[in-house]
């Protein structure tokens, strides 16, 4: 790997997202949008106050991971991807550069959504919101990375789309957000406590209502960043050079 | 030895390549000399493409061994030496030709410098600030082509790279290709278009995964007694078929001339 190429390679998507000012608009503003919704549903009940903070991690991951995987799924279809594999770039360096300019932009977006959910939907947050803010950027490029994975993995466009239910629906059902994790069968419960997105809700969860310390948060953020550091060495090592 | 590897830019043995089920190259066997422009001719399905990713090393093979600039298809050291330009145009339509080109420089390591070169040599001059994606398809192409360019790569390997394109700037391109070899760039051409044999150096004809000829444009039309490539192209398709005289029919594209680089491909494949 090298960082000048990785760093091309980030310049690379983001002057392309540039170039889309309606792209950067719906990727920064429909997470905010969202729970602007559900908290406009549950006006006048505790319900926001409870789901809101899983909503945090919800609409920024399913939007990165969806962004992110169609993104590089394209790469593919133009032929792209296979040009750049021609040439000196080294796998980490196209998944890497990927992670960090959707990392950059699931930065901003999770700040606007962050902010839109606490002074405008009036989510009461008992914790820091830096914290909470860490959190869902961390969420935010986990997203990213399992987009990246996802469509690493896939040999064809109708693969990498699958991937969208097969690794993000089974994360929301068991990360607790319908029914608690504790009322699960057994065995639900042990693979929803291994997901990355219920560690990124419980972190939220604790944040806004100040039922666990600062530590016991960042265990958490460290729990995803294991995640992301994963999906993007196992991302890099599926890429495939020759392919059928 | 050494003189002999030098001389070759790709050499092909018993390639053979699987896609799904159907087997599309059976135990290909070819050599392509450096510093020459080499048409790979063929109708669309013979196998051209997958050849050419087979020598640019991003074609998984189920059989045989493909040598480029005397090292194994795909070898990272080949990465900067062999420029390739796929069939579809390669490049990001929502970059400008230059950001596009700049961007594949940086990969490259190529001086910034190259990227306005390639621009003149492709002549996109008056297109560099406009998005790619707003450009006509054979605008694009050459896009494309400029992208291969950079860095000055020893081989370059073009799938179809005039398809679409008016007259003048085919010919144009051809001349670009040429210049390319006399300054010593080895170039593997691909065309389905039969006009475009004349003016390569040397010609590969692929029919149905085999090579069914390989001589220089003249040499073909002797050999043939045809006035042009696509009635060379068709006696010896007749020749192989009918079957007569097994040794005349496989040696119809063989004429021996003694700078024959080729090797016999066509009576003993599979």
């Amino acid at each position: 790997m090298s960082p000048g190429r990785t760093i091309a390679t980030a310049g690379r998507v983001l002057l392309q997202i540039r170039h889309d000012p309606r792209t950067i608009g719906l990727l920064l503003i429909v997470p905010s949008l969202l729970i602007g919704l559900v908290a406009w549903i549950f006006e006048d009940t505790q319900v926001f106050a409870q789901i809101g903070p899983a909503m945090i991690a919800l609409f920024p991951f399913i939007v990165m991971f969806l962004v992110t995987s169609i993104t590089t799924l394209r790469e593919r279809r133009t032929g792209t991807l296979e040009r750049l594999l021609a040439m000196p770039l080294a796998k980490g360096d196209f998944i890497v550069g990927y992670a960090l300019a959707f990392g950059l932009l699931g930065l901003v977006q999770s700040a606007i959504a962050v902010s839109f959910a606490v002074w405008v939907c009036g989510l009461d947050i008992s914790g820091s919101i830096w914290l909470l803010f860490a959190v869902a950027v961390a969420d935010a490029l986990l997203g990213t990375t399992l987009g990246l994975l996802a469509s690493a993995f896939a040999r064809t466009e109708f693969q990498a789309v699958q991937f969208m239910p097969a690794l993000v629906f089974p994360q929301i059902l068991l990360g607790g957000i319908f029914a608690p994790r504790s009322s699960m069968p057994d065995v639900l419960r042990v693979i929803g406590d291994w997901l990355p997105l219920s560690h990124a809700i419980d972190a939220l969860n604790a944040v806004a209502n100040g039922t666990h310390d600062d530590g016991w948060v960042w265990v958490r953020i460290g729990f995803l960043g294991a995640w992301i550091v994963g999906a993007v060495i196992v991302g890099a090592l599926t890429l495939r050079r020759r392919t059928a | 030895m050494q003189s002999v590897v030098d001389a070759i830019a790709i050499d092909v043995a018993g390639l053979t390549v699987r896609r799904g089920r159907a087997e599309v190259l059976h135990g290909l066997t070819l050599r392509a000399p450096r510093g020459q422009v080499v048409g790979l001719l063929g109708p669309s399905g013979s196998g051209k493409t997958t050849l050419m990713r087979c020598v640019v090393g991003v074609q998984k093979i189920s059989g045989g061994t493909v040598t480029v600039l005397g090292e194994a298809a795909g070898s990272p050291r080949l990465r900067r030496r062999v420029g390739y330009v796929t069939q579809a145009s390669s490049v990001y339509d929502d970059l400008t030709v230059r950001e596009n080109l700049r961007y594949f420089a940086r990969v490259l390591d190529a001086p910034a410098s190259d990227v306005d070169r390639v621009i003149d040599e492709t002549g996109l001059g008056a297109q560099a600030s406009q998005l790619t994606g707003s450009l006509s398809g054979g605008q694009r192409n050459r896009v494309s082509l400029a992208a291969a360019l950079l860095g000055a790569p020893e081989l370059l390997v073009l799938d179809e790279p005039t398809v679409g394109l008016d007259p003048v700037l085919r010919s144009e391109l051809w001349e670009l290709f040429h210049r390319l070899a006399d300054a010593g760039t080895s170039l593997f051409v691909s065309s389905h278009v039969m006009d475009e044999a004349t003016r390569c150096d040397r010609l590969l004809l692929l029919r149905d995964g085999e090579v069914i000829a390989d001589d220089t444009p003249q040499g073909l039309l002797q050999a043939t007694g045809a006035a042009d490539a696509e009635s060379a192209f068709l006696t010896v398709i007749r020749e192989r078929e009918t079957g007569t005289a097994s040794a005349g029919s496989a040696d119809a594209g063989h004429p021996e001339d003694g700078h024959r680089h080729g090797r016999h491909a066509a009576g003993d494949v599979r």
